[in-house]
């Protein structure tokens, strides 16, 4: 299995009043062409790992790490050139609210074959059929309407497919999907899903798949990586979930009612100091 | 408390609609149902399908354009009265929008009571924290100071102060990671059983409301789909397609062999 | 209790009572402010203006009103006994600024005084009630926006009649239709959150669901926007001295001083100038702070 994306002891820092604090304290994975999951709950760290990556960090945080590359690429201290060249092109990313991601004021279409012009090589005159072909390849089923649309008169469900259909349109090699079906309702989320799962495969792109559903991460990742108070508590692979060790993960898998079983009171997370350290 | 006569809450053919004319919304079609005293009853459905309009109608936060709401036997009055509120009170979806960002726990508590003209203020405000297991050192903190679990607390405790039998929970913990949920849910849980309260829970979340709620029903488009009981969440026994593809959804993503 | 205790008390995550909550609330407030030095600058300025108007007496080292010999002491140039030289009257300028100082914090605090509570409730009610009460307020309003300020306060001063009194009441009534503007806007907003809707099935009224939690979260942006108006108020106030509408001679007010000046502006520029950087600093120093204010205030600025 090739690898993508290197990363090492990776740290990212905000300041504060008492000092710079730490969101993302020495996370570390390899990716290859393959799904996955990073999950965790709120203040976790996970959403600034996959900005870091990118190297989407606010202005007022530090990245550090030991290695960050990219297909060979450091992406530690990159030059804006670089990360022109990388972003939208070579690596992607897919956000949770398509309402906030697509630009109100330009149709979905020139969206889409904007970010195909990106591309140094592209053909400009094949943009529209591309972008075309891609609508549909995200199962929208009246393509053309959706081109000329705006990103309001699309439901929730469309706006996250054109949003993917514009990420990938440049066919990176990394994807990142940070919680990218939350704001859908769960019928409409796994029609996502299963486009994204296709694309994945066929295209052979790695997928990081930033989410808080741990449920939800297990059944469609490869791998999980579960984080907690910015570290990386755990790593697992997806189908042996159950096996999991580390309480953390274990509590986050219990505490979820179920349809099945009826457990009364639910088993709540007892949370340990060390965890965190 | 007395409990009061008749049934806490029977909803007969309630329309919401937004608007006049062409642009009108018909958010709510002719639901109705009816909760036994001391029951959780849910209402689950995806965004848009009115469950949650159905809980601001019965508290007068969406217009009633057809059909009644009756509240332990008699009918609610136009705008509610004080009485309503003392009988029925309700908790947010979003903990974060439900607290005024510029008012202590203390403040938000006190208030109700002061509307109210209740006495001994001190003592409620004391026990009604210690209830939703918060300590008196919430008491005096900004909403800005406060988790997310601890602000839904805060939000249920504000809720229980002016000791109504009946509770509306609009998705209490969708806004909540997993850990806090289990603690909330519990929380609710307990609540009911120590105060008798009869509970509606609105949530787009089966294994919530299969966990919280003994009978339920499904809504779509402002309709009613079907009434289904715990029993029948379980044992996925629907009628319905529509809830039967819910059913499928919540098992989580099955991949489709390539 | 040292210094560092009290700060921790103030800082305190725990608040034992309302009085440490609101405090601690307040000294953040403050400690964010006094992070922003060019706010600083403008609350310095401020304070400044707020200490010469109340010491006008022992600051000014001459009569603002009466001049000295009008043979011998007319239109001199600064000097080391007269700092900022003498008018045509023979009067000490730097001691008619003194004084003016007082004039002008009057114009700008009862212009506060009067316009914010009638701009802040206007527009919470227009904005919480909706409907009829909201078009019946707001057309009003536009009435009034329909108008330049200066304009308007010149009709308003004309039929008052001139007068520092009744240059303020005119200002007054010009100023507040902004404020009812957008303390709307942002009840707009807050109307549609979920602790209005929660207040309002705790049984409360419309009054207090207004006064007590719609208007504390438009303060701070009218706050700001006041603030940030002082130096258009004090330019109108010193436009209308300066058309002779507002304070009448003697009176030391800066616009009527620019426009007593103005005659010898060639020859003898001091007469003009000194009262002109007296009302561009204070101006400056309004704005300094209201710009600062905002980054501490205006909730959308954060987060």
């Amino acid at each position: 299995m090739s690898t993508i994306l290197e990363v090492e002891d990776l740290r990212v820092a905000f300041p504060s009043r008492q000092g710079p604090v730490e969101v993302v304290r020495g996370v570390t994975f390899d990716l290859g062409r393959e799904r996955l999951g990073i999950v965790g709950e709120s203040g976790s760290g996970k959403s600034q790992t996959g900005r870091a990556i990118l190297g989407l960090t606010p202005p007022s945080g530090t990245v550090r790490a030991k290695r960050l590359q990219f297909e060979g690429i450091d992406l530690r201290d990159a030059s804006a050139a670089t990360w022109r060249r990388l972003r939208g092109r070579r690596m992607s990313m897919v956000m949770q609210d398509p309402k906030f991601s697509l630009n109100p004021v330009m149709t979905i279409g020139r969206q889409i074959v904007e970010a195909y012009a990106r591309q140094p090589d592209a053909p400009r005159s094949a943009a529209r059929d591309k972008a075309i072909a891609m609508l549909e390849a995200v199962q929208i089923r009246d393509p053309a309407r959706v081109f000329d649309a705006y990103p309001h008169e699309l439901s929730g469900g469309m706006g996250q497919r054109a949003m993917i259909a514009m990420m990938l349109i440049t066919e990176p090699d990394l994807l990142i999907a940070d919680e990218p079906t939350s704001a859908l309702d769960v019928t409409v989320q796994l029609e996502v899903l299963q486009i994204l799962d296709e694309l994945v495969r066929e295209r052979g792109m790695g997928l990081i798949f930033i989410s808080h559903d741990l449920r939800l991460v297990s059944s469609f990742c490869d791998r999980v990586l579960v984080m907690y108070a910015g570290r990386m508590v755990e790593e697992v692979r997806a189908d042996r979930l159950h096996e999991a060790r580390h309480p953390y993960t274990r509590g986050l898998l219990d505490c979820l009612p179920s349809l099945e079983t009826d457990r009364r009171p639910l088993p709540t997370l007892q949370r340990d100091a060390a965890w965190a350290r | 408390m007395s409990t009061p006569p008749g049934t806490p809450i029977e909803v007969d053919g309630l329309s919401v609609t937004f608007g006049s004319g062409a642009g009108a919304l018909r958010a709510v079609r002719r639901v109705g149902f009816v909760l036994n005293r001391g029951e959780s009853f849910g209402i689950v459905g995806e965004s848009g399908s009115g469950k949650s309009t159905v809980l601001r109608a019965i508290c007068g936060l969406a217009p009633v354009s057809a059909g009644q709401i009756r509240i332990d036997g008699a009918p609610v009055r136009t705008p509610r009265d004080a009485a309503f509120y003392r009988r029925v009170q309700m908790v947010f979806q979003d903990p974060y929008a439900s607290l005024h960002p510029r008012h202590t726990v203390d403040r938000v508590l006190s208030e109700p009571l002061a509307i109210h003209g209740f006495g001994d203020v001190e003592a409620r405000i004391e026990q009604a924290l210690a209830d939703v297991g918060l300590g008196h050192g919430f008491r005096f903190r900004f909403p800005h100071q406060l988790s997310g679990g601890q602000r839904q607390r805060v939000a249920i405790a504000r809720a229980l102060i002016l000791e109504p039998s009946i509770l509306l929970l609009d998705e209490p913990t969708s806004a909540l990671d997993a850990s806090i949920q289990a603690e909330v849910l519990n929380l609710l849980d307990a609540l009911r059983r120590r105060r008798d309260l009869t509970y509606l829970l609105v949530s787009h979340d089966l294994a919530v409301v299969a966990h919280m709620c003994e009978r339920l029903i499904v809504m779509r488009n402002g309709e009613t789909v079907e009434e289904l009981s715990r029993a029948d969440l379980r044992a996925r026994r629907a009628r319905q397609d529509y809830t039967r593809d819910l059913l499928t959804a919540s098992r989580g993503f099955v991949r489709e062999p390539a | 209790m040292s210094a560092g205790t009290t700060r921790e008390w103030l800082l305190s995550d725990h608040p034992e009572s309302r009085r440490q909550a609101r405090l601690g609330q307040a000294y953040r407030t403050w400690s964010q402010l006094r992070a922003n030095r060019l706010a600083m600058v403008g609350l310095g300025v401020v304070v400044l203006l707020m200490v010469v108007a109340l010491f006008a007496d022992l600051i000014a080292p001459f009569d603002p009103l009466r001049g000295g010999d009008l043979r011998t002491e007319r239109l001199l140039p600064p000097s080391f006994e007269h700092w900022m030289g003498t008018d045509d009257q023979a009067r000490d300028i730097f001691s008619r600024i003194v004084h003016g100082s007082r004039l002008t914090l009057m114009v700008v605090a009862l212009v506060a005084v009067i316009a914010t509570p009638i701009g802040l409730a206007v527009g919470t009610t227009a904005g919480y009630f909706g409907g009829w009460v909201d078009i019946v307020l707001m057309r009003i309003t536009d009435i009034f926006l329909a108008f330049p300020r200066l304009i308007l306060a010149l009709a308003f001063v004309a039929a008052l009649g001139p007068g520092i009194e009744n240059a303020i009441i005119a200002i007054a009534i010009t100023s507040w239709p902004p404020y009812a503007r957008l303390a709307r806007a942002e009840t707009l907003t807050i109307r549609q959150a979920d602790h209005i809707a929660a207040i309002r099935l705790q049984g409360a009224g419309s009054l207090r669901i207004i006064w007590g939690h719609v208007v504390p979260l438009c303060l701070s942006s009218v706050i700001v926007r006041v603030t940030l108006d002082m130096a258009g108020i004090i330019l109108t106030a010193a436009g209308l001295g300066f058309l002779g509408l507002g304070a009448q001679p003697p009176q030391p007010e800066w616009g009527a001083m620019i426009a007593a000046g103005r005659r010898f502006l060639i020859d003898f520029w001091w007469v003009a100038t000194m009262p002109g950087i007296a009302i561009f600093v204070v101006s400056l120093g309004f704005n300094l702070l209201g710009d600062g204010l905002r980054d501490v205030l205006d909730p959308k600025g954060t987060k």
